[in-house]
């Protein structure tokens, strides 16, 4: 069953009066949950629809075009790699391959033990500091294999 | 050489109020605050400042579009930045929120804004968290909110968070995206400035654009117009990526030397090797080959060469490159990012994007080139918005300049066949 925290009613109401109409809080309450839980269920798309007066379909219709909110469970952490202009001529596509291969996840996807979920993705504006991947909210740049062993082994 | 945006960029604790304050920060709204809002436009528009997005378009006069005498208005920052190469904003938004701040109250002041969002791409939450603070402070010492500085002004302030959509770079997409919707753009006319937010008159600009206005009232906008060249007026930053030694972002004033930019101040090609190629403004913005590197950074010469500046993404490329395994790459990117909305954008980056891979494969032909060029005419000016534009840019570009790396993985299929 979903339910919202009295923290996070709290939050949705600060959120919802920054927005002449209740529906602009739509994409920060799906981020919301997708922060909280790792994604969001379809219980939690019809809490979402019932706070702003919304059906449930409309809410997956909206939710379904964002890449960033994931509709089943996802790792603690979600590894976004960028594969993009900068990042592949300064060998992204071998470092992706290297850290799909160290976490069991070849082309990306969750780890057994639920800790990374990896994923190739376009560009995150760090292309000065190619190649470069963002774990939940931190980006990581100018990677070598050794800097991602380091990055990756030190997460908790 | 001036610097506009970047002069203290490097500064410890720049992103507090103390630290900007005492570098002169908030002082331009005194001065601004003491004119009337048509004449801050009027500034503006004599500024000659162009929005730093990646359409160019002079930023005052985007101002006076705003239809009259109806309220309430918005403004929407684009802090969307998510074109390949591109990586400005995210430095102005994480080392000076303060700057963009002062920016947007003057902009608002200007167009008698009482709300303002921020739009940030979903991936920015750092960046978003350090602006939420900035906010906060600007709230704190009466920046922000009721009757500011008594100028009569009330503004309010926020940050609004996308969820991972290039798509929602473009206008009325990001509107959408705003407003709890599918970022999907709308149909032009009627423009933001006549029915933007809400079906609201809105403002929307570019997080570069609006950091500069501080300096323009500040400076005197004669200042500004005496920097660059005739049409293209102030500085630009630049964020140079690829095969450099040194990238970063740069800000140069418009009228450098591209082979300046890339050979001084980004230090040249990893290895002294050979420049090959160079991509001005971003994905979007046409390839160009080596032999244009003597091109002056601004609007009308780089138009004049063949291609935009965009956003001012430089992406160099050195002679180990294979333009066609480059291009496939952003083709793959197009692909992925096309709304779905209209027909001749959904279908043709998928066509495109399959025919390349073929090539790349080495099972393509003459006929698979034939045919981008013909899905290429097939997009251009013919999609609802100007992705599908971009989407064909570095594939006709590649063609044109380079299609001797398109030969090279054609010819082998020949090869291989008839030795088969």
């Amino acid at each position: 069953m979903f339910i919202f925290t009295q923290e996070d009613e709290n939050k949705i109401d600060k959120i919802v009066k920054k927005y002449p109409v209740k529906q602009s809080a739509l994409l920060p309450l799906l981020t919301l949950v997708q922060r909280r839980d790792g994604y969001v269920s379809p219980e939690a798309m019809r809490a979402i629809g019932g706070k702003l007066e919304l059906s449930p379909g409309y809410v997956q219709s909206v939710m379904s075009f964002y890449t960033m909110y994931h509709s089943e469970p996802t790792g603690k952490y979600i590894i976004l790699f960028c594969h993009n202009i900068s990042c592949q001529l300064n060998g992204a596509d071998d470092l992706f391959a290297y850290t799909g291969e160290k976490l069991g996840v070849n082309g990306g996807g969750t780890t057994e033990d639920k800790k990374f979920t990896l994923h190739k993705e376009e560009c995150l504006a760090a292309c000065c500091g190619a190649p470069m991947m963002r774990i939940n909210d931190t980006f990581y740049e100018n990677l070598t294999k050794e800097k991602i062993d380091k990055i990756l082994d030190s997460l908790p | 050489m001036t610097q506009i945006l970047f002069k203290n960029i490097d500064m410890e604790g720049l992103n507090s109020i103390d630290v900007y304050e005492s570098q002169g920060g908030y002082k331009s709204l005194e001065k601004a605050f003491a004119k009337k809002p048509d004449e801050i436009i009027g500034m503006v528009k004599a500024s000659g400042l162009r929005g730093r997005g990646g359409a160019g378009f002079p930023a005052g006069l985007k101002w006076s579009f705003l239809a009259k005498d109806v309220f309430p208005r918005y403004l929407a920052c684009n802090a969307d930045e998510s074109e390949p190469g591109t990586c400005k904003d995210r430095e102005l938004l994480e080392k000076t929120p303060h700057l963009l701040i002062e920016g947007i109250i003057i902009t608002c002041y200007a167009c008698r804004i009482e709300t303002g969002y921020i739009y940030l791409r979903g991936e920015f939450q750092h960046a978003s968290d350090l602006m939420d603070q900035a906010i906060e402070e600007a709230y704190a010492k009466g920046y922000l909110g009721k009757n500011i500085m008594g100028s009569g002004l009330n503004l309010e302030l926020y940050t609004h968070l996308g969820a991972g959509a290039y798509i929602c770079g473009e206008e009325s997409a990001l509107l959408n995206s705003l407003e709890g919707m599918r970022g999907e753009p709308r149909l032009k006319p009627p423009f933001p400035a006549v029915e933007g937010l809400y079906g609201k008159p809105t403002v929307i600009n570019n997080v570069e654009t609006l950091c500069v206005v501080p300096w323009i009232i500040n400076e005197g906008p004669e200042k500004h117009s005496a920097l660059g060249t005739e049409k293209s007026k102030g500085t630009k930053l630049v964020s140079v990526s690829g095969h450099v030694k040194k990238p970063g972002n740069y800000e140069v004033v418009m009228g450098t030397p591209i082979r300046e930019i890339i050979y001084d101040m980004a230090g040249g090609i990893r290895n002294d090797n050979q420049l090959k190629a160079y991509i001005p403004g971003g994905s979007s913005t046409p390839m160009l080959p080596a032999s244009k590197v003597d091109v002056l950074y601004d609007y009308e010469s780089i138009q004049a060469a063949g291609s935009m500046l965009g956003s001012g993404a430089l992406i160099v490329m050195d002679h180990t490159v294979n333009v066609v395994e480059a291009t496939l790459r952003l083709a793959y990117f197009y692909m992925h990012e096309s709304c779905g909305k209209c027909t001749p954008c959904r279908e043709g980056t998928r066509w495109m994007w399959q025919l390349l891979n073929q090539i790349q494969e080495g099972t393509g032909t003459n006929e698979h080139v034939d045919k981008l060029l013909d899905i290429s005419d097939n997009m251009s000016f013919k999609c609802f918005c100007p992705l599908g534009d971009a989407a064909v840019a570095p594939i006709v570009s590649g063609i044109q300049h380079f299609r001797s790396d398109y030969d090279e993985l054609i010819k082998k299929l020949t090869t291989d066949t008839v030795a088969g």
